[in-house]
């Protein structure tokens, strides 16, 4: 491995310089990073697969594309309720509304305006509207199941009042709960109550000064050992992780190249770093090889001076449409155009992975060919903060010139009992085998749920083994309706719209656990079911045969699209 | 009897809840709701009422017009020879 040792360990001051093959020639393309919300998505419709000998590099993923008349409804739909907000708009410039919404006081009506109308317009008259399917309160630990207060709006959801009651015992199919650690049992919970009385609850000052506590290091180490890394760094935010400490990996003169639909935290730490940043579609190993060839060909734009580095950022699993990231491929690229890999693992460290190890134990990839694997213990751990893992030297230099590294409060020492705990038992190292049933429980329920609603007939995105599922709800009329359906069956879930989906494909985004028993998960399908028929949601065009079992081999073999 | 007006009537509603729901109205306030209706049907009316008034009428005239061209075809081809 005398080859890769050389592309990967990053040098402190970062000037390293890419070989060039071949001669310079001028290249008109130097795109920037565009805004992740537009629909430049490439939806292919890959059918099913037979199954290969490779198979664990190939997983099914599907991307069904609905029929025509739905993205025609879909429109449909968007350009009445547009038509209906600009009736609106003008019945309040008029005056014969009342304006619920922000307005300049008289006497500032000739200065410059301070209030963009037009930018709010589709805050003002489509997610105000139906803006009670977002932001519930709940007043329980959100487990598997919890407890939603009722409100209720006199003035169509511009204002909210709570009547006092609560909905008790709501199935919980959006938190990010993956192994069920958010928990409140006190026998778990032990270990987390007497570091709070040994240590207190707040730090009150960062780790370089007088917050470094003993178990923070022993958490690093943790999750060194847990990663397969040299070295670990641990932050107490999430996705201050990613913007703060990609702009210290990379600066001017370096290249980035990320996925289409990467999280914002990566793309506000992307364009913090002052980077030439270029997008390529989505899992798209095509588009990325491209990207890399040009780079190395061309070098930096006006002056074709090498890149100093080129650094692939890419996500484990991407919550809006539960693909999973084509590692094996993106590594192999990695080596070949000597480029650098940054695997944000928010979502997937310890919900895939037969141990629960992430992506990488998932293709059964050695650690040590991610340059710098990133995560957080907000989802699979159940506590807050997030970790970068990598050689020791990257960790060393992190520690010192990351912005949130040096400057942020220290994680609180419950929180990081939290995290240790719940670490240990998914290792195994707490002696018992919880954490271990509780991955394998995941995974099962992962794979019936998705087989089940595949054979519904609903629209499902995504990899077979990520624990998020999204169903494609499409027009915004049925988005609302399916959410508040689903609460009145006392099922909480999450439903996502423009612009953080491309506007024609809104979703509902179901967030599997360990802690939900098959019990729920068939209560849960029997009402997707019902309410899948009353509002007509069920547009999947394939055939599936009915199979036996449910859980093990998920191949879709027997599967095929009718047109 | 009763049984299968109740059932007609929840059909129709269930079909009147769908057709919210497609076109998005579903979203808006009954005030809105009851405008988009009325300015529905009675486009929907003036539709139907004109193809009901003028398309009998236009369909005949259509065909005459080409019963008339096939028919002339033959006698002024004989004309020309005599």
């Amino acid at each position: 491995m005398a080859r890769t040792t050389l592309s990967i360990a990053p040098v402190p001051n970062g000037n390293r310089k890419i070989q060039l093959n071949g001669n310079h020639f001028k290249s008109a393309i130097c795109k920037k990073n565009g805004y992740h919300n537009k629909a430049q998505k490439n939806i292919t419709s890959h059918g099913a697969r037979p199954p290969c000998s490779k198979q664990r590099f190939q997983r099914p993923e599907s991307f069904e594309q609905a029929p025509m008349y739905v993205a025609v409804m879909t429109y449909l739909g968007f350009g009445i309720v547009t038509l209906f907000g600009y009736f609106r708009d003008f019945l309040r410039a008029v005056g014969l509304e009342k304006c619920h919404i922000a307005r300049e006081r008289e006497e500032q009506k000739d200065f410059v305006p301070l209030y963009q109308d037009f930018e709010n317009f589709y805050t003002r008259n489509l997610y105000m509207r139906v803006r009670d399917s977002w932001n519930r309160p709940i007043c329980s630990l959100p487990g598997p199941v919890f407890d939603v207060m009722e409100r209720v709006s006199p003035d169509h959801n511009w204002t909210f009042s709570l009547t006092g009651k609560t909905i008790d015992n709501v199935i919980n199919m959006g938190s990010y709960n993956y192994l069920g650690f958010a928990e409140n049992n006190a026998d778990f919970l032990k270990t987390v109550e007497d570091i709070t009385q040994q240590y207190g609850l707040g730090v009150c000052s960062t780790r370089q000064e007088m917050g470094n506590l003993a178990i923070h290091e022993e958490l690093e180490q943790l999750v060194a050992t847990f990663l397969g890394v040299e070295s670990s760094m641990i932050l107490g935010m999430g996705f201050a992780t990613n913007s703060m400490n990609i702009p210290a990996l990379v600066g001017k003169g370096c290249l980035i190249l990320s996925d289409e639909l990467n999280h914002t935290s990566l793309i506000l730490g992307a364009r913090l770093s002052g980077a030439t940043i270029r997008v390529f579609k989505h899992n798209n190993m095509q588009s990325l090889e491209r990207l890399l060839r040009e780079a190395v060909c061309t070098g930096q734009p006006r002056t074709h001076r090498p890149w100093k580095k080129i650094m692939i950022i890419v996500e484990g699993i991407y919550s809006m449409e539960g693909s999973v990231v084509r590692l094996p491929d993106i590594v192999a690229l990695k080596m070949k155009y000597k480029a650098y890999l940054y695997l944000d693992e928010a979502h997937s460290i310890g919900a895939v992975g037969p141990t629960g190890r992430g992506v990488t134990e998932l293709f059964g990839l050695d650690p040590s060919d991610i340059d710098v694997m990133m995560g957080t213990f907000t989802k699979s751990f159940g506590a807050a903060g997030g970790y970068i893992a990598g050689k020791k030297e990257l960790v060393d230099y992190l520690r010192s010139y990351s912005h949130s590294a040096v400057y942020s409060s220290a994680m609180s020492p419950p929180v990081t009992e939290q995290i240790l705990r719940a670490m240990k038992c998914i290792m195994g190292l707490d002696g018992t085998t919880i954490g271990l049933v509780r991955v394998q429980q995941l995974a099962e329920n992962t794979h019936y749920f998705r087989s089940r609603l595949q054979e519904m007939g609903f629209i499902i995105y995504g990899n077979d083994d990520s624990p998020v599922v999204p169903i494609l709800l499409y027009m915004p009329g049925k988005v609302v309706a399916f959410s508040r359906a689903m609460l009145k069956r006392k099922i909480g879930v999450v439903v996502v719209g423009f612009p953080a989906t491309p506007i024609t494909e809104a979703r509902a985004r179901f967030c599997l656990s360990a802690a939900h028993t098959k019990a729920m998960l068939d209560q849960v399908l029997f009402d997707l079911n019902e309410v899948g028929d009353d509002l007509c949601l069920k547009f999947s065009r394939r055939i599936f045969s009915p199979r036996p079992q449910q859980h093990n081999n998920n191949d879709d073999a027997d599967s095929q699209i009718i047109d | 009897m009763r049984m299968v007006l109740k059932y007609l009537k929840e059909y129709l509603s269930w079909l009147y809840y769908q057709y919210l729901l497609i076109t998005g109205i579903y979203v808006l306030e009954p005030w809105e709701q009851s405008i988009f209706n009325s300015v529905l049907f009675s486009s929907m009316a003036m539709v139907i009422y004109t193809s009901y008034v003028f398309v009998p009428v236009h369909v005949c005239l259509a065909l005459e017009f080409l019963s008339g061209i096939c028919g002339e075809q033959p006698e002024s081809t004989m004309a020309l020879i005599n």
